[in-house]
């Protein structure tokens, strides 16, 4: 077995509002290995992005608070490091890549000199060898012709390509872990498929470990090794990805896939969970899913469910996984 | 065969491009380039393509928000263009609406759900403002909406909600098509299913008509009776659902597919290899000779790039592909 990267325990993150606390991220642990891609599912609200943001420690403030947990990386646990130390963290080993790329990147400055200013920042470089590296990172995320394109603004670029720039950022430093958050959902379906193929080769070539954030089960099937699922703060699941298909445990996760239609058979009816997320102001007690599931028990109307590791690699919380 | 409800017929919109104090146009946008389909009376056609690929430019035309460069539009076999403004006020926009996207978008946040969804009652109908309201709550507990919620305002209700009430407002009229622009995309996984399950059961109720627009193929198996795949303003592929699905012909289309498709372990272990596309969607500003799909085809041969291929008829779909011939 590859060596962990990285390893979230215990994680509580809270927004705190005038309404009360918001626990966006309530008790969540994980662990992601060399080369190795996890992928965290779940819908919008469920938390996902603010674990990603609390490992970087760049939540928005004030209001967005790491409560509780250590993310450990190095034997060292991030949450105890000075801002300054973290800052020599974030691009160098650990880097994201957002969304959506026309907002991730500057609309002012080429992309050449956005990609240099990691390298500036974070290798001891001469300054006539910067541009040779943003070259290399610009080669990495198969760019063509990247002695023309470091010296174009994004407007220039088409999305496929801004995302790839962003990619070049994110990867110029050779980072041991990179957080990709929903990456390929402003790509058209074509593209995204090339950009999920070029990360599984940058992955080979790199080693290095993915934590990809996403909602769809389609990318998830392609690019992960392991998912864990969240809902309303929790990781309910995780499993490697055969068996979250195949065998998935939690019936928040069974329906979930349930719901995504097929592109193979025809459905006649498609599965659908009624009811929504709760509000994380008002989270119901007991199990969080209990609301909507339809094979709940007494028990998970009162009491949340416990971790079960039902392998070595899979663990539902689900009361009735025993 | 079912009744024909709408017949689009060889559609062109090209749009100028200007430049300068004096907009002189430079080139023309083809965002769409001869297309033609045509919606029965109950079915659902979904237009599939790519950002670029002038999906919602033909929903714009046949919601008649802008005007054709050349085509016509049959709506129950009269040509649309023949219509006058109040005929068409009459007999032709209350018969086809619209469901957006964006459901934040898409209403006004100053106005109740009672005024939003009644808007069309109030525009097209002498009802009295007690009978518009009375409608307004069946309507929307036909959608799945609590009656109560019509004194509410949108940003009260969750994305899913909001996507019902568009739902309900695109109703009022008792239309017989709706176009319906990606209408699940800006929802919940969980609460897509909800959505296409409801659009489903209000096709059978009222025997609507459906024009979706749509990137992602993984609803439109479920969602449509028939298919047409745009690829940079023109379709490369058009037909039946299920043959569609069982048999796609165009290499475009395999490939939008194979990149839509749950790829687990096994299957990649089984050799099912993904296509994946080299290169991106040439601009419509300056389309490629020959056939649009040629520059990132693998199969391109010498003919791709000179002659553009004709639609043709295999079995119970077209295709546009010099490999049919």
């Amino acid at each position: 077995m590859s060596n962990i990267v990285l390893q979230v325990e215990d994680l509580h993150t809270s927004f705190f509002t005038r309404m009360g606390e918001v626990k966006a991220v309530d008790g969540v642990s994980f662990f992601v290995r060399e080369g190795e891609t996890l992928g965290i599912v779940g819908e919008s609200g469920c938390g996902k992005t603010v674990t990603g943001l609390s490992i970087l420690r760049l939540l928005p403030e004030p209001g967005g608070q790491i409560v509780g947990g250590k993310i450990i990386m190095e034997g060292k646990n991030l949450l105890e490091l000075s801002k300054k130390h973290m800052r020599a963290y974030r691009g160098k080993m650990i880097s994201m890549i957002l969304q959506d790329p026309m907002t991730s990147l500057n609309p002012v400055y080429p992309v050449g000199d956005q990609i240099g200013e990691s390298v500036r920042l974070h290798q001891d470089l001469p300054e006539n060898m910067v541009e040779a590296e943003v070259i290399s990172a610009l080669r990495l995320l198969r760019i063509p012709a990247p002695e023309i394109r470091m010296k174009e603004y994004p407007f220039q670029l088409s999305g496929g390509m801004r995302q790839r720039a962003v990619g070049a950022i994110a990867m110029s430093c050779r980072p041991h872990l990179l957080i990709a958050d929903e990456p390929t959902t402003a790509l058209d379906a074509t593209i995204q498929a090339q950009y999920i193929a070029l990360f599984e080769d940058i992955q080979a070539k790199t080693n290095v470990a993915i934590i990809f954030i996403t909602h769809d089960f389609g990318v998830i099937s392609r690019i992960c090794d392991r998912v864990g699922v969240m809902y309303a703060g929790k990781i309910v699941e995780t499993a490697p990805t055969r068996d979250i298909f195949k065998a998935p445990k939690h019936p928040y996760t069974s329906a979930l896939i349930h719901s995504v239609p097929r592109l193979d058979r025809k459905d006649d009816r498609l599965y659908s969970i009624e009811g929504q997320p709760p509000s994380l102001l008002f989270l119901p007690a007991g199990c969080r899913f209990c609301p909507r599931c339809t094979v709940a028990l007494d028990i998970c109307k009162e009491q949340e469910p416990p971790e079960v590791k039902i392998s070595e690699n899979h663990s539902v919380s689900c009361w009735r996984v025993k | 065969m079912a009744e024909v409800l709408l017949e689009a017929l060889d559609l062109v919109k090209h749009y100028p491009v200007t430049r300068g104090l004096l907009q002189r146009t430079i080139g023309w946008v083809r965002a769409i380039d001869g297309v033609s389909f045509n919606i029965e009376r109950g079915k659902t056609l979904s237009i599939v393509g790519e950002s670029g690929a002038g999906k919602t430019t033909i929903a714009k035309q046949i919601l008649l928000m802008e005007s054709l460069t050349s085509g016509k539009i049959f709506f129950e076999g009269k040509d649309l263009y023949k219509f006058s403004n109040a005929e068409l006020k009459k007999n032709y926009r209350p018969k086809v609406q619209s469901v957006q996207q964006n459901p934040w978008s898409s209403m006004n946040p100053r106005m109740r759900v009672r005024d939003i969804v009644g808007e069309p009652l109030f525009v097209n109908t002498k009802l009295l403002k007690k009978d518009v309201y009375k409608k307004v709550g069946e309507l929307l507990d036909q959608v799945g909406i609590l009656t109560d919620g019509m004194n509410r305002y949108p940003h009260e209700f969750s994305g899913g909600q909001r996507q019902r009430i568009a739902v309900a407002r695109a109703l009022a009229l008792h239309p017989s098509l709706l176009v319906l622009d990606e209408p699940v995309s800006a929802l919940d996984v969980s609460i897509r299913a909800q959505i296409m399950n409801l659009l489903k059961d209000l096709q059978a109720q009222y025997n609507l008509s459906y024009i979706v627009i749509a990137h992602n193929l993984a609803t439109v198996r479920y969602m449509s009776h028939s298919v047409a795949i745009m690829y940079l303003g023109q379709l490369v592929e058009y037909g039946d659902t299920e043959e569609f699905f069982e048999r796609p012909l165009h290499p475009y289309t395999r490939a939008l597919i194979s990149a839509s498709q749950l790829t687990l372990p096994e299957d990649a272990e089984a050799g099912s290899k993904q296509i994946i596309l080299t290169g991106e969607m040439p601009s419509p500003l300056n389309p490629p000779p020959g056939c649009r799909f040629h520059t990132r085809c693998s199969e391109a041969g010498d003919k791709c790039s000179k002659e553009i291929p004709e639609m043709r008829t295999v079995g119970k779909q077209q295709v546009k592909c010099h490999h049919y011939s």
